[in-house]
């Protein structure tokens, strides 16, 4: 497909990376509805249900069930610009790399290999919380009644925004940005090597 | 040449530039070379050709928010204070951190590389001493520097027009190749900086804007502060690691984190370092000289471990540059996220008019020097978001894009005074992962940083206006006092670290000689900004690079005997 920005999305390149990973199908629903309120519809900005975030978030919180986990993308291109697409094969971890993930992610559970500085609570355990307390009606309420309670925990909130933020705007192979559309809606190309910009892209006036 | 009983010439700890640079010069010279990196290999294959591994990416989601180049501040947390009276720390995490992989902070810098000027090596000389700080000459000028910068430019790559600035150093040439493309918002600002007075240039940049030492010109992907280039078209330090690797002399060794530099019973010799892989074995690697290279935060840190260097002085005079940042917002979009990262620099702030000097006098000072003014633009979508408020305001925000896409920036690289109070030392409480004490920063920029600050942002506040922004606003990083925020990381942004292991004439006074060995252990060099005794106002990689090749450079050559008084015969 070709958008204003003048770069083609290839629908191969941009298939969707969600697998359910961690999130149950409820706990899903929730994050999607909250994170919609956290980055809404708005003209032609998709909202971040339309765009995937609860997938990006969940793939980030499944990541070790994938091997090698869904961590840091692969390189050097991913086919949207040229070249042949190889974002989606993710890079293996170092041992360090892998014990700082899984602190991260799942929290330090008591093992003094992930407690060198106190304990640790995991981003797994976190969302399961926090979506608990957000509540099994959330999807049914009001948007003002969704704000309430997502303000009630502005910690959690915190950081539901900056992973929505990340999911909204991040390459489509970490299973947000669905088929690139946040970029498109913001006039942003994405990666763009190795086809580039021209000179005349870079010094003249749009 | 290698001595049976060692297991190389020289063993060099870091392979950012300075690293790199002493690798090139002594592989060159025959010497046999290990190099150790406690982070991991995304540069390059270490077999031969050499090639890129194919890691590095437009990809904003892994370089910035998931530390790929690491160090990863859960396994490396540093701490901050402002002062001695602040308790143990103010902020556990993110402390000014430059990329822990093979190829350094080289790996992600976008490349602006300025020389200093004459006068930056006579500070104390030539403008004198200002109260509260410990200003010095350098122990040697820009003369003798001259080579070794045009070395650099000409190994790393770096592409300006040399009749441009005309308050530049001499040089002995151009550069090796002509400016890239200028970026659309720094033509707007500079074209506005000329019609007030001011004298902006192309900035040199360490960026191909034609093929180059085998690597292609740059096609302007954007992904470049804070990115690798996917294509090669930064030749820091890749062009130097390659071409050491390519003598067969030297050996990369990444994953292997030094935990001490290992003396002789003397302890005056150093005999090698012991490192950790990355299973946590422990190794040993024997040299003749050992090259500490792993940055003004590390490098200082690894000597205190080793009990290497002058104890009064060492992690002693940390300096950054107090950056001021001008905003100005426009009413149409400036693709900012196209191209090199900065285009044009301005040095008017580093030589004092009759304002700035009447300025100073006004705030009881006998002068003050800002730094650069880089022309630049914002960065990627996800740095723009996190910046926004969540909810309705998000979306149409991210619409307009104030920042990304309408906002250029002027950044001014005050220069820092060095202070013995600001220092890097040990944290009595939080460890890293091998369960060693962090390395703690403690800092106040000197009065005179914020009031150049001051003088100078409202000038440039000016310029944005007149370039056609039609808002603007300006901070510092760190931020002056009046403007914290309660909670708010303190922490200083730049990237520029140095001064940390000082070199001078004086052994009481200083870490490192002229010749960068430490005074102590004297087969120990230091070839990085540790060794810098002044910040000046401009980037310090090209000085490190060029510092680093005189360095190395002696220690092939003629190596001249120090006298017991400390002296150095002229080199």
């Amino acid at each position: 497909m070709n958008d204003d920005t003048g770069v083609r999305f290839p629908p191969e390149a941009i298939a969707s990376a969600a697998v359910p990973s961690f999130l149950t199908d409820d706990e899903l629903r929730t994050l999607a509805a909250a994170t919609d309120r956290l980055v809404p519809p708005l003209d032609d900005h998709p909202g971040a249900a339309a765009l995937g975030v609860a997938d990006y978030v969940d793939t980030l919180l499944g990541a070790f069930t994938f091997d090698p986990p869904r961590i840091f993308a692969g390189g050097p291109f991913s086919g949207r610009a040229g070249g042949d697409a190889s974002f989606a094969d993710f890079l293996p971890l170092s041992p360090l790399e892998e014990l700082a993930w899984r602190t991260r992610i799942e929290g330090s559970r008591g093992d003094p290999a992930r407690e060198f500085n106190g304990p640790v609570v995991g981003w797994q355990e976190r969302y399961r919380a926090g979506l608990a307390a957000l509540g099994a009606d959330f999807t049914d309420q009001a948007a003002e009644e969704q704000d309430r309670r997502l303000d009630a925990d502005p910690a959690f909130k915190a950081l539901c925004y900056e992973h929505a933020c990340e999911g909204a705007y991040s390459a489509p192979e970490y299973g947000g940005n669905r088929d690139g559309a946040g970029w498109r809606a913001i006039r942003f190309a994405g990666d763009v090597q190795p086809r580039g910009y021209t000179d005349e892209e870079v010094s003249g006036r749009d | 040449m290698t001595d049976a009983a060692r297991d190389c010439d020289v063993v060099i700890v870091g392979t950012g530039p300075g690293g790199a640079t002493a690798a090139h010069v002594l592989t060159q010279a025959g010497r046999s070379v290990v190099m150790l990196d406690k982070g991991r290999n995304h540069l390059l294959a270490l077999d031969a050709p050499f090639g890129p591994l194919g890691h590095v990416s437009n990809d904003e989601l892994k370089f910035t928010r998931r530390h790929f180049l690491g160090p990863d501040p859960l396994l490396e947390p540093r701490t901050y204070r402002d002062t001695d009276e602040d308790g143990d720390h103010l902020w556990v995490g993110d402390v000014n951190n430059l990329p822990s992989t093979v190829g350094g902070g080289g790996f992600h810098a976008d490349g602006k590389l300025p020389r200093f000027r004459e006068v930056d090596f006579r500070a104390r000389s030539e403008l004198g001493p200002i109260e509260g700080a410990d200003i010095v000459d350098w122990p040697f000028g820009y003369d003798e520097l001259e080579p070794y910068y045009a070395e650099a430019e000409r190994l790393v790559g770096v592409a300006g027009d040399h009749t441009a600035n005309p308050f530049a150093a001499w040089r002995s040439g151009p550069y090796p190749m002509p400016p890239g493309p200028d970026m659309f918002c720094a033509t707007l600002t500079a074209a506005a900086a000329a019609r007030l007075g001011y004298h902006p240039y192309q900035a040199p940049t360490g960026v191909n804007s034609v093929e180059y030492d085998g690597r292609p010109a740059c096609n302007n992907c954007g992904f470049c502060a804070f990115y690798g280039c996917p294509i090669e078209a930064k030749g820091d330090p890749v062009g130097l690691l390659r071409a050491a690797l390519h003598t067969g002399r030297c050996e990369i060794r990444p994953e292997a984190n030094v935990t001490e530099i290992v003396l002789d019973a003397t302890g005056k010799r150093a005999r090698g370092v012991r490192y950790l892989d990355a299973t946590g074995s422990v190794h040993e690697v024997t040299a003749e000289h050992v090259v500490v290279a792993c940055g003004a935060f590390e490098s200082p840190r690894l000597l205190m471990r080793s009990g290497v260097g002058n104890p009064e002085v060492v992690g002693r005079y940390l300096m950054y540059h107090l950056q001021t940042l001008v905003l100005g917002l426009f009413p149409f979009r400036l693709h900012a996220h196209r191209g090199r990262a900065v285009t044009h620099l301005m040095d008017d702030p580093i030589v004092p008019d009759a304002e700035a000097l009447a300025a100073a006098r006004a705030a009881g000072l006998p002068y003050f020097r800002g730094g650069i003014v880089e022309h630049g633009g914002a960065g990627q979508p996800i740095m723009e978001a996190v910046h926004l408020p969540a909810g309705e305001l998000h979306s149409r925000l991210m619409l307009e894009s104030p920042m990304r896409d309408s906002m250029a920036a002027f950044t001014m690289q005050g220069e820092d005074l060095p202070q013995a109070t600001n220092r890097i030392d040990l944290d009595p409480r939080v460890r890293d992962v091998w369960g060693r004490p962090a390395g703690r920063v403690t800092y106040s920029p000197h009065r005179h940083d914020a009031v150049c600050a001051t003088h100078w942002a409202p000038r440039l506040e000016a310029v944005m206006k007149d370039a056609g922004a039609h808002t603007t606003f300006w901070v510092t990083s760190p931020p002056l006092r009046a403007h914290r925020r309660p909670g708010a990381d303190p922490t200083p942004t730049s990237r520029h670290v140095m001064g940390t292991a000082r070199m001078g004439v004086d052994p009481r006074a200083s870490v490192c000689d002229p010749h960068q060995r430490t005074w102590d252990v004297d087969n120990v060099l230091v070839t990085d900004s540790s060794v810098f005794p002044t910040s000046t106002g401009y980037g310090p990689t090209l000085t490190i690079v060029a510092t680093a090749l005189r360095a190395a450079s002696l220690l092939v050559g003629a190596s001249p005997t120090r006298s017991p008084d400390g002296d150095l015969p002229e080199s």
